[in-house]
């Protein structure tokens, strides 16, 4: 071991047989480093989602579809529904009707361009409903276990039980002469939460007996208190995973009730309900299919990409395997 | 096993219970009168009102209706469709197709499905990985009608491989193409789950011990890194059934075979509800039973599950 201060003359005399006295003063251990950026789960994520050319596409996609949704009228000036003439059935593009006609003479790229703002609503609420309805049902029964974990998993299960499409059918068909946006939402997202809550409960299983979480309990907050501003903050990233892609699982399950003829109604511009229109006339005019299938297949590729680029930032396992 | 076993049924009698609590409670809420909607624009005499309102229970409170409604399903009695025929016979006619459809399916993706996710494993970060990764998340995203419809347009109207739509009576080779379009939504799952799962078991230290002790990578590869990452495979199976339940419905819509999902997919695009009612019903308690035989079989392959 080298004379730590070599400046200072040797005073002792004896030699140390074991390791010197470290000499750093206790403060300096003490002492936070404070020049560098503070850094946390989510700045780390950002840090390496950036870095990916598969966020970017994915985000300059979503944005897309955003905007395309808000603001239909900046794309094309044709009425997605009215104005159509069935002169115009299946009819050939021209330069003001760039994708050509549907059966009933509707101009495709319109209900393309309409149609985005359905698909995103529900999808929105969709996505808003499940987060909501699955962190209050998995945080309770993660964190406060005992029976109310028992009645509110279980409870969780009947539901999971439904696979939430064939739940989603059932409502629909009950209520027939009252579809719109919200109700065909909660249809969807009423069975839909159930793994939303699976996921944050084995989370906060394994994050609240931290020690922070004893911490917290030492300096007498309530339980309450603790959950909600130490437990659920600490285990919602597996959440924001799934719920990236329950939002493209809604988007398609709208579209698959649709097409089944439970979705919407044809006064709203879906693409489900055009690509299920578009069916009876696949030999001869395959192109009416496909416009809308494409746009429907971009707008659920964008945020399944999203998901998984979010993933691959949040979880740490995947990000091994990467 | 058998504690196991007995313990996993008693905790799915209340799922049960509930999940067809539910269904029913669903059709009990429906606004409208089921007798007006009966005879439409005619009411008939109150007397036959009231005489269909007893034979159907429908004076009884909710819970009482749905103890009716159980113990027939209990009896194997799931309603009548809306044409006035049995719900049973149809089922006892279209339940073979379907089950052999869904067979065919997962055969499909699971041969596939882990060929392509143990090679892209074995080979993390290669190009076979990369492209295999970025084709099962396009694959995820397309929405099953969309495969259903390019598949039935390029290959079977176009290239004239395959027929377009089923025929009667539904031979195997008539079904190679739906289930083809139905294993495409549970293969691209597998894939990733067996390439994940492939990773993990390749650096465990039973495998590496193998390796060491010289056995031959035709050993490891199959028995000791295959066998103990199929586990979560057979896992995805019960929640991958759900999604075939639904994925039926559409494509034997689309192709035309005649079994359950056509049935409920034809049902549906008439507004039958009552018929909608049975055929989800029936779909929901398949789920279920699958669920619990998997399970089971999960149980059997990892003893840490029956001794947990």
């Amino acid at each position: 071991m080298p004379d730590h201060n070599p400046s200072t003359p040797p005073t002792r005399r004896l030699e140390h047989y074991v390791a010197p006295l470290e000499e750093t003063p206790l403060e300096a251990i003490d002492t936070i480093k404070t020049d560098g950026k503070p850094s946390n789960l989510w700045i780390d994520a950002w840090h390496d989602v950036r870095r990916r050319p598969m966020f970017w596409i994915s985000a300059a996609l979503i944005l897309l579809v955003v905007i395309v949704a808000l603001f239909p009228t900046w794309f094309t000036q044709v009425p997605p529904n009215s104005g159509c003439q069935l002169s115009n059935s299946n009819g050939t593009p021209s330069a003001e009707h760039p994708l050509g006609y549907t059966r009933q003479g509707c101009d495709i790229f319109s209900r393309i361009v309409h149609g985005a703002g359905t698909s995103l609503s529900v999808g929105i609420i969709v996505t808003v409903l499940v987060f909501t309805l699955g962190v209050l049902f998995g945080s309770f029964a993660g964190y406060y276990g005992g029976w109310i974990d028992s009645v509110l998993s279980r409870f969780g299960d009947i539901f999971f039980s439904i696979p939430y499409i064939l739940a989603a059918v059932v409502i629909m068909s009950v209520l027939a002469n009252y579809r719109n946006v919200w109700v065909i939402s909660l249809a969807i997202g009423l069975f839909a939460w159930p793994a939303t809550a699976r996921v944050l409960r084995s989370e906060i299983l394994r994050v609240k007996n931290a020690d922070f979480v004893t911490a917290a309990t030492a300096i007498g907050l309530s339980r309450f208190r603790i959950l909600w501003s130490h437990v659920v903050p600490n285990s919602i990233a597996p959440v924001i995973v799934i719920t990236t892609i329950s939002l493209a699982s809604a988007i398609v399950a709208e579209a698959t009730l649709s097409f089944l003829g439970v979705g919407l109604p044809s006064t709203f511009m879906s693409w489900g309900n055009d690509i299920a229109q578009a069916q009876t006339t696949l030999r001869t005019a395959p192109q009416v299919l496909v416009y809308p299938s494409i746009a429907l297949s971009l707008t659920v590729f964008s945020f399944i990409m999203l998901g998984e680029v979010v993933r691959d930032a949040l979880d740490p396992k995947a990000r091994a395997q990467r | 096993m058998l504690w196991y076993t007995g313990k996993r049924l008693l905790q799915v009698i209340p799922v049960l219970l509930g999940a067809t609590f539910l269904i029913y409670f669903m059709v009990f809420a429906m606004p409208g009168d089921p007798i007006a909607a009966l005879y439409g624009d005619r009411p008939p005499a109150p007397g036959v009102i009231e005489q269909i309102r007893e034979q159907y229970h429908l004076n009884d409170p909710l819970i009482v209706q749905y103890f009716y409604y159980l113990a027939g399903i209990f009896q194997g009695d799931f309603g009548v469709s809306y044409s006035g025929q049995p719900v049973n016979e149809i089922l006892a006619r279209t339940f073979p197709v379907t089950i052999r459809l869904a067979l065919l399916a997962i055969f499909f993706e699971m041969v596939a499905g882990i060929v392509i996710g143990l090679v892209s494993g074995l080979r993390k970060g290669g190009i076979f990985d990369a492209t295999g990764l970025g084709a099962s998340l396009v694959i995820i995203s397309l929405p099953i009608f969309v495969v259903g419809f390019a598949a039935q347009y390029f290959l079977a109207i176009q290239f004239g491989w395959f027929r377009p739509t089923v025929s009667s009576g539904a031979p195997i080779q008539d079904l190679i193409l739906p289930a083809l379009v139905l294993a495409t939504v549970g293969f691209a799952q597998i894939v990733r789950l067996t390439r994940s799962s492939v990773i993990e078991t390749s650096g465990l230290d039973f495998v590496r011990t193998a390796s060491s002790k010289g056995l031959t990578r035709r050993r490891v590869v199959p028995v000791h890194i295959l066998r103990n990452s199929l586990i979560p495979v057979v896992t995805y199976l019960g929640t991958d059934f759900g999604v075939l339940l639904v994925g039926a419905t559409v494509t034997e819509g689309i192709f035309n075979v005649p079994g359950v999902g056509r049935t409920l997919y034809q049902a549906v695009l008439r507004g039958e509800g009552p018929t909608v009612v049975s055929f989800v019903t029936i779909m929901v308690l398949m789920y279920l039973i699958v669920n619990l035989l998997i399970d089971l079989l999960y149980a059997v392959l990892d003893p840490r599950i029956r001794y947990a």
